[in-house]
């Protein structure tokens, strides 16, 4: 599998993530290099086979629906860049 | 937890080591006192020979004269040092001492420690302040951990070589030219250079193995669910584990008993008991089945790192093992390309959460969301973490799903059903735990393939959850060579039991680097 300069872009869309020129340019020589080394899996048989997610046996843990003590809202907030009293606060999300 | 015999090596004794000027006095002795296990220094404060403050000073001047050659450290808690080594001395004078109380270690830097900078060596967590411990430090808390500093890694664990670093490469204690492996670098570094006794790391893919091989070191990754991973930054959380490393396999038992068992607060973690690790360290292998995948000596594996493991299973043979040199996992060599789609999928998710808004790294110079989201990633992540996300959001996304993601997830089927049955034949498996030994800073920094490829005898482990440990297997060229235990889930004193019968048997382990004075 390549991939080429404007799929780069449009991944690095997707996950929302600012690519500098730099890593425009090295970044499809060096994704479809790592690329072709998946197309090993294609030898494997993989029919009736189930996906295994993670390698213990662990189905949907519960717990009691109890009231705990959880983070201090100031301890929350104390990492924040920007807030606005009890709030994160964000640049807008719509236009005007 | 009861200690088991050690050996009597204490030869710094004539120093009088109850008085602490005369240390200091002694610079011998003072190497000596850096090169104690953690068995031995519990012995020497239990008896009240050295005060837990003492020996933190003692750590504290190597950390300061290290630091200048090998980098091991992001952050240093020199005065939270001492205020815990002060709590523990409460302790103790009181008979309340436990294996690690007073003991000196180093954390890696992707372990959330409250109120301590916890980076992930990123720009994105440069100056984050956790507002809670993990698990595991809660544990350590417990147990009178003395905490001297947060290891440098590999930037958000994503590396084999520490180079990775959002701030500065870590260099390899037995050759300042060399990397010390990743993504636990620093974790290993420090603890080879006796910074401290032992060292907190996280292994995704052979991050703890890897850098343990490299610098000489004891690695243990346990078994998937057997340490909480509650507080450890996210990279890939099927894989994460966090482990100890430390100069013997006692030691990094007595690690792993401290800090594994239920959390329900890790909804992977598994409630099962942990049985006592030291029970199982008395030398006896004999009978024990042991079985060699060929699959794991790779055709561009480095003859002295051959040799070297070839001898370390005729040493395993010679204790009495019995050996079976053709085992064969077959899918071995389609565990990279599983390892490399599934961890950077897994990394692409976890590593949404960065987004500038509730903490970390945040771009000021926009008004606009978007912009701000997206240079606040261009910004504060380095390029080998946008390409697992690139790589991940790639496989996830739409028409690739099927053809990468789940194809990769029924590959890790196939490659946990081989380990399962292997282990219906073997007690534990043994491999190299790297084709290589420490490389030169740089000779891998620009081709990703390349350096994926050092972790090719590690990423299986993971994929399937099984427990494996790396430990000092002798020299090539100078350079310390890492043999592989891996057990069934849940036999880390399986793990225990292979390696120190080895180290028993060898003196691989007690080779020390020289650093320039």
């Amino acid at each position: 599998m390549k991939l080429i300069r404007e799929e780069v872009i449009h991944i690095a869309q997707l996950a929302r993530i600012g690519l500098t020129e730099a890593e425009i340019d090295e970044f499809p020589r060096q994704l479809s290099n790592i690329l072709e080394n998946f197309d090993v899996l294609d030898q494997v048989d993989t029919t009736d086979v189930p996906p295994t997610t993670q390698s213990n046996s662990l189905h949907t843990v519960i717990k009691d629906d109890l009231v705990k003590p959880s983070l201090e809202r100031e301890d929350a907030l104390a990492n924040a860049p920007s807030r606005d009293g009890e709030f994160f606060k964000i640049r807008p999300v719509l236009d005007k | 937890m009861p200690l088991p015999e050690m050996e009597n090596s204490l030869k710094f004794a004539q120093c009088s080591i109850s008085n602490p000027t005369r240390i200091n006095e002694r610079g011998n002795c003072l190497n000596q006192l850096n090169n104690l296990t953690i068995s031995q220094a519990h012995r020497l404060l239990r008896n009240h020979e050295i005060s837990s403050v003492e020996l933190a000073r003692i750590f504290l001047e190597r950390v300061e004269k290290a630091e200048d050659h090998v980098q091991a450290l992001v952050t240093r808690t020199a005065d939270l040092a001492l205020k815990q080594a002060a709590k523990a001395d409460e302790r103790i004078a009181k008979g309340d001492i436990e294996p690690l109380t007073g003991i000196p270690g180093i954390i890696k830097d992707a372990i959330c420690t409250k109120g301590v900078r916890t980076t992930c060596s990123s720009k994105m967590l440069e100056n984050f302040i956790p507002p809670y411990d993990a698990t595991v430090i809660e544990r350590l808390q417990k147990a009178g951990m003395v905490m001297l500093g947060k290891a440098n890694m590999d930037e958000f664990a994503m590396g084999s070589s520490t180079e990775g670093s959002a701030f500065f490469p870590t260099r390899n204690p037995w050759d300042l030219s060399r990397v010390p492996g990743g993504s636990s670098g620093g974790s290993a570094a420090s603890v080879a250079a006796g910074e401290a006794m032992y060292s907190l790391g996280s292994d995704t893919g052979g991050s703890i193995r890897l850098p343990a091989s490299f610098c000489n070191l004891v690695g243990l990754k346990p078994t998937y669910g057997r340490v909480s991973r509650y507080g450890l930054v996210a990279f890939a959380s099927s894989l994460d584990q966090i482990g100890p490393l430390a100069r013997t396999v006692t030691d990094a038992a007595l690690v792993f008993s401290t800090i594994a068992g239920y959390d329900e607060r890790d909804s992977t973690s598994v409630n099962r008991e942990v049985d006592n690790s030291t029970s199982c360290l008395n030398g006896d292998i004999r009978g024990m089945k042991i079985g060699v995948p060929r699959e794991y000596f790779v055709e561009d594996m480095q003859p002295g790192v051959k040799k070297a493991i070839e001898s370390a299973i005729s040493k395993l043979e010679e204790l009495g093992a019995i050996v079976d040199r053709s085992a064969s996992l077959p899918s071995t060599p389609y565990a990279l390309a599983v390892y490399y789609i599934l961890a950077p999928s897994e990394a692409s998710a976890n590593l949404s959460r960065y987004d500038g808004v509730r903490y970390g790294y945040t771009y000021p110079d926009s008004e606009n969301m978007w912009e701000v989201m997206e240079k606040t990633r261009e910004l504060g992540f380095g390029p080998e973490v946008k390409r697992r996300i690139m790589l991940g959001t790639y496989a996830l996304s739409a028409g690739y799903y099927d053809a990468y993601y789940l194809k990769a997830q029924k590959v890790r089927t196939i490659i946990s059903r081989e380990f399962s049955a292997a282990f219906e034949k073997y007690d534990a498996l043994v491999s190299p735990t790297a084709p290589c030994t420490a490389y030169k800073l740089g000779e891998k920094l620009n081709d990703p393939m390349q350096m994926y490829l050092t972790d090719v005898c590690t990423l299986p482990i993971n994929i399937a959850g099984i427990p494996a440990i790396s430990i000092p297997a002798g020299f090539s060229e100078g350079l310390p060579v890492g043999l592989q235990i891996m057990a069934k889930p849940f036999n880390e004193n399986t793990l225990f039991r292979i390696g120190y019968a080895y180290e028993q048997a060898t003196d691989f382990h007690k080779q020390k680097p020289t650093l320039p004075e």
